[in-house]
């Protein structure tokens, strides 16, 4: 009897172990550069900083100086209103031309699976040689665009060399780059309405708009809050493609500013500057994962609500 | 999961009405035009690299005349190319195979057996997938600093690590348990131990998932740019995407040579992705089609 139940707990003594060797060492990376780091960027942006170690608790005073004193909040809500156009923009260029190519693929067309490598090809770049590539076609003398407008006799202008014309000209770059992913998300959440669903309505005379009308795009509504979310995500983290286009300061004139590089700016220092302020850094950090944590709750919650009442 | 590419089973019903021809004429049309943005770009790209800067700027749009390999020669003996690709693959390399090492046990301790904490491990995983690390940068190089990790391929490698595990303890976790509990307990009753049992009946069963996480994983950390800007300053451990910004602001004016350099740097990539597109796409929009 004893040494039944002595054998029983120490098996158990050793499966425990077991299983505990197994946890340990995701558990151990996890803990120590993603549950700290996270804990302590919420703490840091209460703090003053003497170069790497925070000093004095400060309360709200990081938060004070990058949302309501001069210059850092107008930089602030500069780097705010691009993430804002970004967004927009790649809502209606980058999603909605997505969406007309998924729907085109969905004919199954002769070439429609090489199409689809083809459009997803951009994606598995790195931004870097994106932004590059596109910095160097778009250059005002030598850049590709350029040299076709002026084929048709239009003289192009430097394209991010101008302040009404950079913004917009990252972005169709980065339409160039991501198009492929909403293309491909979509296109999959249309080939999940039934096929006989479609023949059905076909049958009963319905022509392409009104099946998109009544039938794919309310059927496909999970697909589109993800792609939704996740272009939200990214325009409010968009970072590579400025930084590599238009160089850290958002130039020209700050005209293709955003809250990745201002942040950047703030916490690692600008060429020019060289200032280096965590607390600062820590609290604008703090302050975009409130904005993207809390728009993208509200918007799951509204478009979850939205895929089920269509 | 996996898109359906095959056309038989996934395909709009294709009855004939009046002007369908057309319509689809016009459909055909404008993918073969958006396909042309999409490729032409990157010929343009390679082409430039076999043309003289003075053949680029006078003649931007024809093949090169005489294919001329200056460039290359360039970049493969006269910058730091080859160790920016040596270092980028040392580095994706490292992590996928940690990710999948310590993914894979936390994943097998969780789906395979029960104990109390179990659940709650889970969600500790979980909810790593939903912070971007990004943001907590700084507390994360102050912590590198710290154990001396800054500047060096191990701290980016377990940056990198902790940043694949939550998805990856996800992927393996749902597979791992969809597997039959009857192969693992006929072992045990055979006496084989938990080790054997893991590595000679689960694992091999588990491959599948192992390839999406993996092509999941090093996508984005191939591609990384964020990161090595800020943790790594040699220039001998930069990886590709940094030692290319390096790289385009040595040659500014050399244009044949910046082309080469742009499309060295895809080469690599772009070969996989084609031979393995279906898997690529399948991973990378994994978590978003479900």
């Amino acid at each position: 009897m004893t040494k039944d139940r002595r054998f029983i707990s120490r098996l158990l003594s050793r499966r425990s172990l077991w299983i505990a060797f197994l946890l340990l060492p995701a558990t151990l990376v996890m803990t120590l550069f993603v549950v700290w780091p996270l804990i302590s960027a919420f703490r840091f942006a209460f703090y003053d900083f003497n170069g790497l170690k925070p000093a004095n608790f400060v309360g709200f005073e990081n938060f004070r100086q990058v949302l309501f004193e001069s210059p850092f909040s107008d930089w602030t809500y500069n780097a705010l209103y691009h993430n804002v156009i970004v967004f927009c923009a790649l809502m209606v260029f980058e999603n909605g031309i997505a969406f007309l190519i998924a729907f085109g693929l969905l004919k199954a067309l002769p070439g429609h699976r090489v199409h689809q490598v083809i459009v997803f090809l951009p994606v598995v770049l790195s931004a870097v040689i994106v932004g590059f590539l596109w910095k160097l076609l778009l250059h005002p003398l030598f850049g590709l665009v350029n040299g076709a407008l002026m084929l048709i006799g239009i003289q192009g202008p430097a394209w991010l060399g101008n302040e009404t014309t950079a913004l917009g000209s990252i972005i169709f770059a980065n339409v160039w780059h991501w198009i492929g992913f909403p293309t491909l998300v979509l296109l999959a959440g249309m080939q999940r309405v039934g096929q006989e669903v479609l023949e059905a309505a076909r049958l009963d005379g319905a022509g392409d708009w009104d099946l998109l009308k009544h039938i794919i795009w309310p059927l496909i509504a999970p697909s589109v809050t993800i792609v939704v979310i996740l272009t939200f995500i990214g325009s409010f983290n968009w970072f590579e493609l400025p930084f590599v286009m238009a160089g850290l300061t958002g130039s020209p004139g700050g005209s293709t500013d955003v809250l990745g590089l201002y942040f950047y700016r703030t916490a690692f220092g600008s060429v020019t500057s060289g200032i280096q302020d965590f607390g600062q850094g820590s609290a604008l950090a703090v302050l975009m994962f409130l904005v993207v944590a809390g728009v993208t709750f509200v918007a799951l919650r509204y478009l979850r609500r939205r895929e089920i009442e269509i | 999961m996996v898109m359906d590419l095959n056309p038989k089973t996934r395909r709009m019903p294709v009855i004939k009405q009046p002007g369908e021809f057309m319509k689809n004429g016009a459909i055909q049309a404008l993918l073969l035009l958006n396909a042309f943005i999409m490729l032409y770009p990157l010929f343009v790209m390679v082409m430039s690299s076999f043309k003289t800067n003075a053949e680029i700027f006078t003649s931007p749009f024809s093949l090169p005349e005489n294919p001329n390999f200056d460039n290359i020669t360039k970049v493969w003996t006269g910058t730091n190319f080859v160790q920016y690709l040596a270092n980028s693959v040392g580095v994706t390399g490292a992590s996928i195979l940690l990710i999948l090492l310590f993914g894979t046990m936390a994943a097998y301790a969780i789906a395979r057996y029960k104990f109390k904490l179990g659940a709650f491990m889970l969600m500790f995983f979980l909810s790593g997938m939903t912070v971007p690390l990004k943001l907590a940068i700084i507390p994360l190089f102050i912590q590198l600093d710290a154990l001396h990790l800054v500047d060096s391929y191990a701290g980016l490698v377990l940056v990198y690590v902790a940043m694949g595990l939550p998805s990856a303890v996800f992927i393996m976790t749902g597979f791992l348990r969809s597997l039959p509990r009857e192969l693992e307990e006929s072992a045990r009753i055979d006496g084989a131990n938990e080790l054997l049992i893991m590595l000679k009946i689960m694992l091999p069963l588990a491959r599948p998932a192992m390839v999406i996480v993996a092509i999941q994983n090093a996508v984005p950390i191939w591609n990384d740019f964020f990161f090595p800007l800020i943790l790594i300053t040699s220039d001998n451990l930069k990886t590709l995407p940094q030692g290319l910004t390096v790289f385009m602001g040595e040659f500014v004016t050399d244009w044949g040579v910046l082309f080469t350099g742009l499309t060295f740097a895809a080469l690599p990539i772009t070969l996989l992705y084609v031979i393995l597109s279906r898997h690529f796409i399948a991973g990378i929009t994994q978590g978003a089609i479900k």
